[in-house]
């Protein structure tokens, strides 16, 4: 990547971290990945009342080269997968998944054939928004966390020790049939 | 046909499908042969492997569209040939959004059903809820027996659905052909409508709210005053949008004479809706063959005799004219009375509100079948969880959706469950005009022709 | 509720014989453990029994020019269509597949008929009906006399050719492919029958009654809950 992840650690690293997280996701531009009706509330949290241009989103770009997020905006068919996972792999790192709505997350209300249960079987996805479709606020909602967690992200060999560090904790945590709770 | 050459890799490097003969072998765009000639899959700095053609013959281009593009109006594929910027041919790919919705319905109940086809053409979330609930209805044999409010609810709540789609169908035509204010209008235009959806149904789109036998709950004590109030505010709003596009020269020039189909074409490809009111033929399902009552409602159908995207444009912004005169006569219309049709054998049992933990369950309701009634206890236990049955037979019901003729193919087995329903989306039928309006054309005109039939990529995978 | 014994198939002279779909039990597994007696339940659905003349309404006009029409064809009528049934206030023909293209051309083209436009075609699919397993059926609508009829063809699984009339509807191109592509029917004389909606090299016609839904189950906290068809079901 840049030179910013060249820099070596410590307390020099810490404030250029901050910075460059600041910068990440103040300009996160999304990449048009809209497919059914979720994308329509997509469009509408672009559009003037629930306005993203406030967080530096509104720019949609048609190319992925161009984006930094995949708002996978819809109900992911088994035709469409290959598509979706090319268009993932064209965008340029840094890069961020967000699964808006159900169907994305997890097939939503279509149990059935034609349906890839949740897109994260194909692409590694940061942050799920459920609802069917998920209000323009959630969506703002999710979008604000992922910042939270991008800004938060390191840099260079702080950054490869988190990558492992998350992956131990993915690996530990229990799967959804293994949690422990009420069913809510 | 027959002299054109398409650009292929020369002969000595050609050493097979996918074998990485050029330069920059791409994992992700392989190169394969077919009958027709060998396939390249451009992928970056291998114009000179691509370029192989003999100079003399024409040279033939396919290049690909979608789906994943800004102005396909969804999930569509376009496969053109191109010669320059001249389309010779133009065939849609479509499939990328196919639910299975229809096999999925076979195994929920009939009130369950309207949950899922609310969801196929997503714009027009309303209608498709109503076409399917009127097929059901037919095979009920209570057509008649749907409570006057009810009718006028559904069709309040179709008009203001109208509307708002052709909103989005002006918002998004305007901003796949580049005026991208027209986007910011018309969205802003269409929370108004979104809010009023969420003031009856709950939600903003696929609500679920036409069910079988009439609409799932009333209108809140305040919704017709807030209606009423939206409809002074958004002719004004109405016009801001249209002035933006209408008599705007460059909008004209790029849509004026583009994506021409007359009557006789429109016939033959079954294609209805504003695409076939373009060419001055005013067929309109709500005039010919009434439902829900429109018969007794006052208004035109606008027709142009133009046939081309710029006359397909102007339809629609007079439709929205249209639906809101029916939606003021609705408001005049509405006189107290049930909602649900009165055969406790059919009508969803439970009142709907909003209760103490924020889900909808009305106290009172609760209160007698916990409490007071053993009966009405098993009485909405049954009609929840296994549903009406409905006699058994076949009944297709089409309304008129801001796309044309939705229709509603539904076949009983006698079950709680339908047997099979299908539903004749507009969408899928008319896409199959693009090849007819586009081919000749240029490719700018092809977005300009696929934004004026206005298809939904739900409603054509389904 | 009309669930009830529905044994009596109409004769009304026809050829074909409706479609009955005979159900046994109504829900829990019927092997064993049944207590609640429904297990022995048997019922019989009749879908589209054959109606006799007088046929109600505008109907019997239709008929006639339907039937005056195929005679000056030079065809008998009862070799054309196998059954008519009238239901719920629809009107459908069901055509024998040889005489498919004949009765789209005339009800097209004739001047008392002129159904203008065809509404696409869809399958489906009656696994219980052996020998007609699988039916399609074109909604007809005339712009000329604003009035719908219903042209259903049924053929056996073992031999689900039907004859395309996309050059007499070409709006039926892409309904056929769709048919073919979620039943298996294969519209002879079509200039491209490959599929639309699933994948082109996908296994299988996906909305046949044999063709599993393809859920998953859902486990979440210790509890699962099967895919939609694998759950128990009340009919």
């Amino acid at each position: 990547m840049g030179l910013e992840e060249k820099l070596p650690s410590g307390f020099l690293l810490t404030t250029v971290e901050q910075f460059a997280g600041y910068a990440r996701k103040s300009a996160l531009w999304p990449a048009t990945f809209g497919l059914a009706c979720c994308a329509i509330e997509m469009m509408t949290t672009g559009g003037a009342r629930y306005d993203l241009a406030r967080f530096g989103m509104e720019v949609f770009r048609a190319s992925p080269r161009q984006a930094d997020l995949m708002i996978v905006a819809g109900r992911v068919s088994q035709k469409m997968a290959p598509v979706l996972r090319q268009i993932y792999d064209q965008m340029a790192g840094p890069k961020w998944v967000l699964a808006m709505g159900v169907c994305a997350s997890s097939g939503g209300m279509f149990n059935n054939y034609a349906i890839l249960q949740g897109v994260d079987h194909v692409v590694p996805v940061d942050i799920y928004l459920p609802g069917c479709p998920p209000r323009p606020e959630m969506l703002i909602d999710a979008i604000l966390k992922l910042h939270d967690q991008i800004s938060a992200t390191k840099l260079g060999p702080n950054r490869a020790k988190e990558i492992v560090a998350n992956e131990q904790l993915a690996l530990a945590a229990p799967s959804t049939l293994e949690m422990k709770g009420l069913l809510r | 046909m027959s002299n054109d050459t398409e650009y292929t890799q020369s002969a000595a490097t050609d050493s097979g499908a996918g074998s990485g003969s050029t330069p920059m072998s791409d994992p992700y765009a392989p190169g394969y042969e077919t009958s027709e000639g060998r396939v390249h899959t451009v992928a970056g700095q291998d114009w000179d492997v691509v370029h192989g053609a003999e100079p003399g013959k024409k040279e033939r281009v396919v290049v690909n569209m979608g789906p994943q593009h800004p102005s396909t109006h969804g999930v569509l594929r376009l496969v053109l040939e191109l010669e320059g910027e001249t389309v010779t041919e133009a065939r849609c790919g479509i499939g990328y959004l196919h639910t299975g919705i229809e096999k999925n319905m076979e195994y929920r109940s009939w009130t369950q059903g309207v949950t899922f086809v609310t969801r196929m053409d997503y714009l027009s979330p309303f209608f498709n809820e109503t076409a399917y609930c009127l097929a059901v209805e037919k095979l009920l044999g209570i057509t008649d027996q749907i409570p006057e409010r009810a009718n006028v609810i559904r069709v309040m709540m179709m008009e203001l659905n109208r509307i708002s789609s052709h909103l989005v169908c002006l918002a998004t035509g305007g901003m796949e052909i580049g005026a991208l204010s027209a986007m910011i209008f018309g969205f802003r235009e269409r929370e108004l409508i979104l809010d009023l959806f969420e003031l009856v149904t709950g939600l903003r789109m696929n609500s679920a709210y036409v069910r079988p036998g009439g609409v799932a709950q009333d209108l809140p004590a305040d919704a017709e005053a807030k209606i009423r109030e939206t409809m002074k505010i958004l002719p004004g709003r109405l016009k801001d949008t249209s002035d933006l596009l209408v008599d705007n020269s460059i909008w004209m020039g790029r849509t004026q004479n583009i994506g021409f189909l007359d009557l006789p074409s429109c016939m033959a490809l079954g294609i209805t809706g504003p695409v076939l009111r373009s060419t001055g033929y005013a067929h309109d399902l709500r005039k010919t063959q009434p439902y829900c009552g429109y018969e007794t409602y006052d208004f035109n159908v606008p027709t142009v005799d133009t046939a081309d995207v710029y006359g397909r444009f102007l339809i629609r912004i007079a439709e929205m004219g249209e639906s809101m005169k029916i939606v003021a006569q609705c408001l005049d219309r509405l006189k107290p009375g049930p909602v649900m049709v009165e055969d406790k054998r059919i009508a969803w049992p439970a009142q709907l509100a909003v209760g103490s933990d924020g889900q909808g369950n009305s106290a009172e309701h609760i209160k007698k079948i916990m409490a007071e009634s053993m009966e009405a206890l098993i009485h909405h236990f049954k009609l929840v969880t296994e549903g009406f049955s409905v006699p058994a037979g076949q009944a297709y019901a089409a309304i008129e959706s801001p796309r044309g003729e939705l229709g509603a193919y539904v076949v009983s087995d006698g079950g709680t469950r339908p047997y099979r329903v299908h539903f004749r989306d507009p969408s899928f039928n008319n896409l199959q005009a693009t090849p007819a309006m586009s081919e000749g054309g240029q490719i700018a005109d092809i977005i300009a022709a696929v934004a004026s039939i206005d298809p939904v990529m739900g409603g054509v995978d389904r | 509720m009309s669930e009830n014994l529905n044994l009596l198939i109409v004769s009304g002279g026809a050829a074909a014989p409706s479609t009955v779909h005979t159900k046994h039990g109504m829900f829990a597994p019927s092997a064993g453990g049944d207590t609640s007696g429904f297990g022995g339940l048997v019922q019989s659905f009749t879908i589209g029994a054959p109606s006799a003349r007088p046929y109600g309404g505008d109907f019997d006009v239709l008929a006639d020019a339907a039937e005056e029409a195929i005679k000056n064809a030079g065809l008998v009528v009862s070799e054309v269509f196998e059954k008519v049934v009238v239901a719920y206030g629809e009107m459908t023909f069901f055509v024998h597949r040889e005489h498919l293209r004949a009765v789209a051309q005339m009800f097209r083209d004739e001047p008392t008929l002129r159904f203008e436009m065809c509404m696409g075609v869809n399958g489906v699919h009656y696994p219980f009906e052996e020998g007609r397993e699988l039916h399609a059926v074109y909604p007809l609508l005339s712009l000329s006399y604003n009035r719908r009829v219903r042209l259903e063809v049924a053929v056996p699984d073992a031999d689900p050719h039907i004859p395309s009339v996309v050059d007499i509807y070409p709006a039926n191109n892409w309904h056929e492919r769709e048919t073919w592509d979620f039943f298996g029917i294969i519209f002879d004389g079509h200039p491209a029958l490959t599929r639309i909606e699933m994948p082109d090299d996908w296994p299988g016609h996906p909305q046949r009654k044999d063709y599993p839904l393809g859920g998953i189950d859902i486990e979440y906290k210790g509890a699962t809950i099967s895919a939609p068809d694998k759950r128990r079901s009340y009919s």
